[in-house]
């Protein structure tokens, strides 16, 4: 087995363990490559299928091709496809882009409390109709005690210390000194009421076993990736506002996994491009304890 | 990079007591081999400058707000760097016993550790319990730097002294280092290059050592283990495959080997190896997570082991005698419930006695401590209320460890040493000789209730007593009625035997 097939088998026995364990699942699905690559595990893990919701937080502020790209796949793979935001911030123009917040309380207020009452069920939510091909209102959203979240240990600094199974109390605060013991393929599976769980399976991948990744098992990737002939490209997909594309004239995978393994952004952090990271002193940490993935 | 090591990596964990450099060797490595982000270092010497602190290396691993204040690692951190053999990932663990639990979780996922020892501190309670854990953990390929080699005026003989105490302290453990080296983490003396401060040292740098480190290899010549993590029957888009699903922990498997699942025993055949997005597979083996369909329907359990019929079969029992290290705040005690996670199986488990309580950073036993407390470790006799299926630790290492769930924590981590037996075993005569009104036809049932100082006793257990060193409780009955035949005697008959007797009652 190579490196890929390690990393590989090692995310399926997590994500098996993870729907084994939790009643209530659901994947978090930014559209991005690695949770991409998280839901290629999942169909990995479950011989093709997917036996969980997968939820994405609408911004409102995502590149517009995300959206297609992702009400395309839900559709073409049969994704049980839920989608929440903050309507009553947006609606009232409370963002960073209208002026009215920072970058870091934006993120907060357009991602982590979306995502926290969207998981809790508290906030409507849509979900897709595979008959009507379209999202429709969720009648009953029900609450998830199980999130599985794309994040690698080499993103930044607070996420390298992450545990794989990781549970946050009911404010979704995350004790970082206080972390469960995890050895021996044995996880932190047993969990007091009222407190939920952060699944991580991608916490050994780098930046560039994802592309290797993508490379091998042909997954497609949505092509805000690549370069389309402006010597411009995403590294990493955020809100557009918060979100500055590289120079770089990476047109394909091959391409970009060159670039990653020697060429020019072999040293530069992936996360450069986000400017909430530049914002927290760049460790993210005042965000993530506070519920940011 | 050459081809063909690409997609080699390698998991190496730093240990060792607190303060003794841990962070900043890895930080100097991180540095020296252009492994950090651009612009990283100046942002750390700007923080330190602002925050007037002397730059350090390792708050380029200490990267959350309360380490940085407090100049100490808290948790384990995971970082990725390459030289030009492999791809690396350097766990940083802390050292202070605060934080032993976190050390726990960076060691088990190492393939190879790196001990730091400070040469002006010596050897500290945390250099011989980390040596210990790591025995425990079953991580056996180590390397001991012999840091701040700088505050010893790079004394060749500090360095000799400490490789000595140090080796015959790891042998204890049945360890023997890879490697010594002296180095100086602060002055970046023998990390990624020799500068020529100790040219009495003849032997690699720590990047050198690194390379030379070997991966470890998939298990695939033990018996084959699958711990049966689920079951799946997904019927959308007409999928009818009933799926056994895990990760191989040991051993190979082919289509059409016959298989067994311990503890029910039903067995099957393998019809097909099944991988989503692959070729077909005919065989599968240690490391690999594929599914399995067989050829006939059984209804069995997540928990199970699916092992091959023509391999030597797991044990099977109810007691286990279990090599203990404990880490919640709340002892464990003798007779309340706990949560047994053993491979993919989870049952109850009770404390059922406690043979002896070591200290694992001085070596010395307690046998007459009554309760484990946090960061003892102890030789206990755990106890399921159904058979459950494992091996021992001595025969395979990957199904032979369990966890101990307390409180919904994961509280302890143990190493399977020995079934203990419970099931009576009929002794016949002549091993026993007869006593009482029976004649000679007569039969003791002896059921052994505790076995201890046996590493794999076969049943039955007691013709293997003759050649090992046991201590056995027993208790006796005579078949057919009659008066059951007193200790006194039982012992009496079994010196006759030549069994050594240690008597207790
Ligand atoms: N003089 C000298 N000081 C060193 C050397 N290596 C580390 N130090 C200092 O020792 C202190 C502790 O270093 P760390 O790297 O934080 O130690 P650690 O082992 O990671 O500590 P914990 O993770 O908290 O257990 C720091 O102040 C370092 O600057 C060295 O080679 N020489
Ligand atoms: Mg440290």
């Amino acid at each position: 087995m190579n490196s890929l097939d390690r990393l590989e088998a090692h995310s399926v026995h997590i994500l098996r363990e993870a729907y084994r364990e939790f009643k209530s699942l659901v994947m978090l699905w930014s559209i991005g490559k690695d949770s991409t690559v998280l839901l290629w595990l999942a169909r990995k893990a479950f011989f093709g299928h997917v036996p969980f919701p997968l939820m994405h937080v609408d911004t409102h502020f995502k590149v517009p091709e995300m959206i297609t790209y992702r009400d395309q796949l839900a559709l073409q793979w049969h994704l049980d496809m839920i989608v929440g935001e903050n309507t009553p911030a947006l609606a009232a123009k409370q963002t960073y882009p209208d002026g009215a917040l920072s970058r870091v309380e934006c993120c907060k207020s357009l991602k982590s409390e979306a995502l926290k009452h969207s998981l809790d069920g508290t906030w409507p939510r849509r979900r897709m109709d595979h008959t009507l091909g379209c999202l429709v209102d969720e009648a009953k959203p029900e609450a998830f005690t199980g999130v599985i979240v794309g994040v690698r240990a080499d993103e930044e600094g607070s996420r390298s210390k992450e545990r794989t199974f990781s549970a946050r109390d009911c404010q979704n605060e995350w004790d970082v000194g206080d972390q469960p013991p995890e050895l021996w393929k044995q996880y932190k599976t047993d969990f007091a009421p009222g407190t939920h769980v952060r699944v991580h399976p991608l916490l050994d991948w780098t930046e560039l076993n994802i592309w290797e990744y993508i490379d091998r098992e042909s997954i497609p990737i949505i092509p805000l990736y690549f370069d389309q002939g402006k010597g411009r490209r995403y590294r990493s997909l955020g809100c557009s506002p918060c979100t500055t594309p590289v120079d770089s004239t990476a047109k394909n995978v091959t391409d970009i996994i060159a670039e990653l393994r020697g060429g020019k952004f072999a040293n530069i952090a992936e996360r450069s491009g986000r400017e909430q990271d530049k914002e927290d002193g760049g460790g993210l940490e005042t965000l993530r304890r506070g519920g940011y993935m | 990079m050459s081809k063909t090591h690409q997609h080699e990596q390698i998991s190496i964990v730093m240990a060792g007591h607190v303060d003794h450099g841990k962070s900043t060797v890895i930080g100097r490595l991180l540095a020296e081999t252009g492994a950090l982000p651009q612009g990283k270092l100046e942002q750390i010497r700007a923080q330190c400058r602002r925050n007037a602190k002397p730059f350090e290396y390792a708050f380029l691993l200490d990267a959350l707000k309360d380490e940085q204040a407090q100049g100490i690692t808290i948790d384990v951190a995971r970082c990725f760097f390459k030289t030009a053999q492999r791809r690396y990932i350097l766990i940083d663990a802390p050292g202070h016993i605060e934080f032993l639990k976190n050390m726990i979780t960076g060691a088990s996922r190492a393939e190879a550790a790196l001990l730091v020892i400070d040469a002006k501190e010596g050897i500290r309670e945390n250099t011989k319990r980390h040596g210990y854990m790591m025995s425990m953990l079953g991580l056996r390929q180590l390397t001991v730097l012999v840091n701040k080699m700088d505050l010893v005026n790079y004394d060749e003989a500090v360095f000799e002294r400490l490789r000595k105490d140090y080796t015959e302290f790891l042998e204890r453990l049945q360890i023997h280092p890879v490697s010594f080296i002296p180095v100086s983490g602060m002055q970046g003396d023998n990390i990624a290059a020799d500068t020529g401060a100790m040219p009495w040292y003849k032997g690699p740098t720590v990047l050198e050592q690194i390379d030379r480190f070997q991966t470890s290899r998939f298990p695939d010549t033990l018996p084959f283990r699958l711990p049966v993590q689920d079951i799946y029957k997904f019927t959308e888009q007409d999928d009818d495959r009933r799926i056994v699903a895990g990760t191989i922990e040991t051993g190979s498997i082919a289509v059409g080997d016959a298989v067994v699942f311990q503890p029910s025993g039903k067995s099957s055949r393998i019809r097909s190896i099944e991988y989503f997005n692959g070729p077909a597979k005919i065989r599968a083996a240690a490391g690999e997570a594929p599914g399995f369909t067989l050829d006939t329907q059984l209804y069995i359990k997540p928990g199970e082991w699916m092992v091959r019929a023509d391999e030597p079969a797991p044990q099977v029992g109810t007691r286990l005698r279990v090599n203990l290290f404990w880490m919640n705040r709340a002892p464990m005690i003798r007779g309340k419930t706990y949560k047994l996670k053993l491979g993919a199986l989870r049952s109850t488990v009770k404390l059922v006695e406690i043979l002896a309580v070591l200290d694992a950073a001085e070596i010395g036993v307690d046998s007459a401590k009554q309760q484990v407390d946090r960061h003892d470790v102890a030789e206990v006799i755990l106890e399921t209320p159904k058979p459950v299926a494992f091996d021992l630790i001595g025969d395979i290492e990957q199904t032979g460890r369990l966890v101990i769930v307390d409180n919904f924590e994961i509280a302890g981590a143990g190493i399977i040493l020995a079934k203990a037996e419970t099931v009576a075993t009929t002794v016949e005569t002549p091993l026993l000789h007869p006593v009482g009104a029976h004649g000679n036809t007569s039969k003791f049932a002896v059921s052994i209730i505790a076995l201890t100082g046996v590493d794999n006793p076969d049943s039955p257990v007691l013709k293997r007593l003759n050649s090992q060193n046991a201590i056995v409780t027993m208790r006796t009955t005579v078949e057919g009625g009659g008066e059951p035949a007193s200790l006194e005697t039982v012992f009496k008959l079994l010196k006759q035997q030549g069994f050594i007797l240690d008597y207790q009652i």
